[in-house]
């Protein structure tokens, strides 16, 4: 493959031509976002973790979308009560497909939506008092619920309540840990306030009023996954393999989580993190206050992985290395296979991406292990140090849109036409109508997990299967 | 911890067969033994059964504060669905931006269309000085990029508990030249905690007439012979609406539906986006005001809008999500009564074929019990029309159900010997009725998709029939009203009802007795 994509195409040209339709204010502050990556930006030459602009179908979510949605919803055996309105849990119920076992509405949560449904009446006199009442009368219904926490929505920070007043109450009454979350939708520039906001709460109400499970015993080989939601069984197609290098993963965050997993985490001997966007605060507290390393790996597509499992067996003993290539060549015929079944079929196929805070980089090596180039990526949520992780991904030329516009989207896959666009729920429509192949790769389109061995086979067949179905020959009648 | 990779480049298995093979199994189980300190399998199975009992029902319905799995959303769901009906419009929502996210999400997922709308953005320093800045940038942004006819806006919470006010700051607006001083901005104030989207839909149309035939009392407008309706919230409508234009045509009426999401919401594929398709045209909504009467299909979606249209002068009538037989004969005798033209012949005949195929199935739903649960119209024309069929309802469930609704309810009940047994939940949620499916069991549950819980839990077979419908695809392309749509949903319920009983006789030797070829 070449060292470098879009060749002979006007990228740049087309930026400036997209840029022009904004008005002058808009114009300016949205050429920020865009660049077309050249070999020495650091940071792929793009602003970000900035304020939407109004009015222009930015694709981001909320602060609150970030907390209850991404990081809290999927803590299984907690109630995350969707703390305002109805719309917002509404909206975010079961929406996610952060899967987890466990008997739902008995010891798990996950696909249920708990609100305190405010009335005109609550944003007038404040709400903490049926905030009382909707602790007292979770906990009653649900006896096996081991924590609650709160999601605030808009109006909690508008109308001062005070939330943590009655969580520190009810943490006492009940003898659980009541968790109080500011994650209104309006704080911060997208989902990404949220997840700082959701570590914080972690750290400030789990890890300091609560302690590790009494008769957890320690191994040398203890280590966690941070930042992994499940979707699909993601956390699960990555767990088998740590299990099978000979490590113990004593903690899942968040995917199939539980609230006695986040207490365990301190014991860990290092903390590997998948979505460091979401997740890193954390890891960088636990480094500092209990001394726990942090690694970032990446279980997408093979050579990754493979890269992935050295790089982590590299911090314990000789056993956990030569298990470490033992697992890379055990799963290896699998990996030929797949791509000697589905690299013919993808070759050279060119991917636009456009997902929230990881994915756009990666996935992208995912990509590269099917023969598929990527023309253009770009994030919801990154910031400046997502940017810089994303340069040595991708490749020179690549387009690089930051909190890109529907309007913005939309014109740069209509003139690059990929192979396929790989973004979210908002998007597939638009680019199937276009006659587009389309992943959803928030969601992985019903379909997963894409971590791990296991996950690349399915990532290879849904890529396939998208590309090469016959629909796409069919769009324009012959009359 | 060695173990045979399943995994495989021929047949390539997901999660659906991927974590049902061994090594997946173990690892649950040492996940759940070693890590998570969950309780004890019998703890566990004791409190599953409580949950089932007649004292966990006692308790649930002594709530008074927490809502669990509700049958409604909030307020600007609904009004965007109403505006994006109209012709070239581009919902604005002005507030926090991660509610336009969830919205447009939530009606992709049902329909399986783009959904455009945008926000203003608002973030901390707007919750303090206000969004009037977002709507003067946001408008001039929405205009230069998107191009549309009309720009609705709306609010979310945000910007109602600030307090921002939607006309001032759209006339500041224009005065600055975000978009053109006679460009039409109709708004609504749609805040989320009132009401629910049926609310929101209301508000939003009744914002469009007041935009279009203006605020003074004109009672003598000059009216012709055309008629407005107002279909309401409906997960359907892509397939109601062009129904009742098909009606309507047979007729020969000049029908005006006010807010028709029929096209928007199902644009070809064809290799060309459109961001925008059919909907109710600009001058066709201004001209409305002259209609001779409105109709309104669902009467809980468009209170407001009803009583304003009745201040201009004209006739209006109200159903309750109209199906099956005599919910359709209303609506069409009401129709002909309106326009002063006969109900058309092929509109009797296809009566007639409906009441046909209902002879030909009735053996199967006489005296089958069901749970209905959905928005308060969709739950009466539903329970009037599987009272018809000889079924009966005895679970009537909304979350956004009012005491009124209940009553009237009740009285559709009490008119037919087959409601009996049934009994409204007016304000309840899932989590109410899972408590009644429970202690009160019925044969069928209608509802959307969240309903799928109820069924996994209780194992009572599930019929979706309105929104949101996410896990099955392109129902919604079919009409539900109308006698062509009642057969629609007949099959659907015969379907389930024939399905069901296959799955329940399939033993080999031991229950296929029953397993008639012939049903």
């Amino acid at each position: 493959m070449s060292l470098s994509v879009n060749e002979g195409v006007d990228v740049k040209g087309l930026v400036d031509k997209v840029l022009e339709a904004y008005p002058e204010k808009s114009r300016k502050r949205r050429a920020k976002h865009l660049n077309v990556l050249e070999a020495e930006a650091k940071d792929c030459g793009v602003k970000s973790n900035i304020k939407s602009i109004p009015g222009v179908m930015t694709i981001r979510g909320c602060a609150y979308a970030g907390s209850k949605g991404v990081v809290w919803g999927p803590i299984k055996d907690m109630i995350h009560i969707s703390h305002g309105p109805v719309g917002c849990g509404y909206y975010s119920w079961s929406g996610r497909r952060n899967y987890y076992v466990g008997d739902t509405g008995v010891d798990s949560w996950g696909t249920m939506h708990f609100t305190s449904d405010f009335q005109e009446k609550d944003i007038v006199f404040g709400g903490d008092k049926k905030l009382h009442k909707v602790i007292e009368e979770i906990n009653e219904l649900f006896p096996l619920v081991n924590g609650i926490s709160i999601q605030s929505e808009c109006p909690i920070g508008l109308i001062g309540d005070d939330i943590e007043a009655v969580a520190r109450a009810k943490s006492e009454e009940l003898g659980k840990p009541v968790v109080p979350v500011r994650c209104e939708g309006f704080r911060g520039v997208s989902q990404s306030l949220g997840h700082h906001i959701a570590n914080d709460v972690i750290r400030d109400w789990i890890f300091e009023k609560t302690e590790p499970k009494e008769g957890f015993v320690s191994t040398p080989y203890d280590v966690t996954i941070i930042g992994d939601y499940n979707i699909g069984g993601d956390a699960w197609a990555s767990r088998i393999l740590l299990e099978e290098i000979g490590l113990r993963v004593i903690a899942q965050w968040s995917g199939d989580g539980t609230l006695a997993e986040l207490e365990n985490t301190p014991k860990a001997k290092v903390n590997l993190i998948h979505c460091y966007r979401s997740m890193n605060y954390i890891a960088r507290h636990m480094e500092e206050k209990f001394g726990i390393p942090w690694m970032e790996y990446n279980f997408f597509g093979p050579s990754q992985i493979a890269e992935s499992l050295r790089k982590i067996a590299a911090l314990f003993d000789d056993t956990i290395k030569e298990n470490a290539e033992k697992v890379i060549a055990k799963y290896q015929p699998m990996v030929d296979a797949v791509i000697a079944k589905f690299k013919p079929r993808l070759e050279g196929k060119k991917v636009m991406i456009y997902v929230g805070g990881l994915r756009p980089r990666h996935v992208v090596d995912a990509y590269h292990d099917l023969g598929m180039e990527i023309v253009g990526t770009g994030y919801e949520f990154a910031h400046n140090d997502d940017y810089q992780r994303t340069q040595h991904y991708v490749k020179e030329g690549t387009l690089i849109y930051d909190d890109v516009t529907a309007f913005e989207l939309e014109k740069f896959v209509e003139v690059m036409r990929p192979d396929l666009v790989a973004s979210g729920i908002k998007e597939k429509y638009v680019f199937q109508k276009m006659g587009l192949p389309f992943r959803q790769m928030h969601s992985w389109d019903y379909s997963g997990p894409y971590h791990g061995y296991d996950g690349f086979a399915i990532f290879a067949r849904d890529m396939d299967l998208a590309i090469n179905n016959p629909v796409w020959g069919i769009m324009k009648a012959p009359f | 911890m060695s173990h045979p990779v399943s995994q495989s480049a021929d047949k390539v298995i997901d999660h659906f067969t991927l974590f049902r093979q061994p090594e997946y199994k173990e690892l649950f189980e040492r996940k759940k033994t070693e890590f998570e300190y969950g309780h004890s399998d019998e703890e566990v199975a004791r409190v599953s059964a409580w949950t089932k009992t007649e004292e966990y029902k006692e308790k649930n319905f002594a709530r008074e504060a927490v809502v669990i799995n509700p049958t409604k959303a909030c307020q600007p769901i609904g009004a965007m669905f109403a505006a994006q009906g109209f012709e070239g419009t581009l919902p604005f929502v002005h507030g926090s931006q991660g509610c336009v996210a969830y919205y447009r999400t939530h009606l992709t997922r049902h329909f399986k269309e783009p959904n455009s709308a945008v926000s203003s953005s608002m973030t901390e320093d707007a919750a303090v000085f206000g969004g009037l800045n977002n709507m003067i940038d946001g408008l001039a942004n929405a205009y230069a990029l998107y191009k549309p006819k009309m720009i609705a806006v709306m609010t979310t919470c945000m910007a109602e508990v600030i307090g921002d006010d939607l006309s001032g700051f759209i006339s500041n607006a224009k005065n600055k030249e975000s978009v053109p001083a006679d460009f039409p901005v109709p708004f609504a104030h749609t805040p989320a905690f009132v009401g629910s989207h049926i609310v929101g839909y209301d508000n939003m149309i009744k914002g469009v007439l007041t935009h279009f035939w203006g605020t003074s009392e004109n009672f003598d407008t000059p009216k012709n012979e055309t008629i407005n309706l107002i279909p309401g919230f409906d997960g359907f409508a892509v397939g109601n609406n062009r129904e009742l234009k098909r009606i309507a045509g047979l007729f020969g009426i000049q029908l005006t539906i006010l807010s028709d999401v029929s096209d928007n919401f199902d644009t070809p594929a064809d290799g060309e986006y459109r961001m925008y398709d059919g909907g109710t045209p600009l001058e066709a909504t201004k001209e409305a005001v002259h209609a001779k009467a409105t109709i309104s299909m669902q009467e809980y979606c468009t209170p407001q809008s009803l009583q304003f249209i009745k201040e201009k002068g004209q006739q209006v009538a109200k159903y309750n999500y109209p199906m099956g037989v005599t919910g359709t004969d209303e609506l069409l005798m009401k129709l002909a009564e309106l326009s002063g033209k006969p109900v058309p012949a092929e509109l009797k005949l296809e009566r007639g074929r409906l009441v046909d195929a209902i002879a030909d199935s009735h053996t199967h739903l006489h005296g089958k019990r069901f749970a209905v649960y959905g928005d308060p119209d969709f739950c009466l024309g539903m329970s009037k029309f599987l009272m018809e069929l000889g079924a009966e309802p005895v679970h009537i469930l909304s979350t956004s159900g009012s005491k009124k609704w209940e009553k009237q309810v009740q009285k559709v009940l009490d008119g037919s010997p087959f409601g009996k047994s049934g009994k409204a939940y007016g304000g309840k949620d899932l989590w109410h009725l899972r408590s009644l499916l429970f202690t009160d069991k019925v044969d069928y549950i209608i509802g959307n998709s969240y309903g799928k819980y109820l069924e996994r839990d209780t194992k009572i077979p599930l019929i979706r029939l309105t929104y949101p419908i996410f896990d099955r695809h392109h129902h919604h392309r079919y009409p539900t009203w109308g006698y062509q749509g009642a057969l629609n949903v007949l099959v659907r319920i015969l379907d389930r009802i024939f399905e069901d009983m296959d799955a329940n006789t399939n033993i080999v030797g031991e229950t296929d007795y029953s397993f008639d070829l012939v049903r």
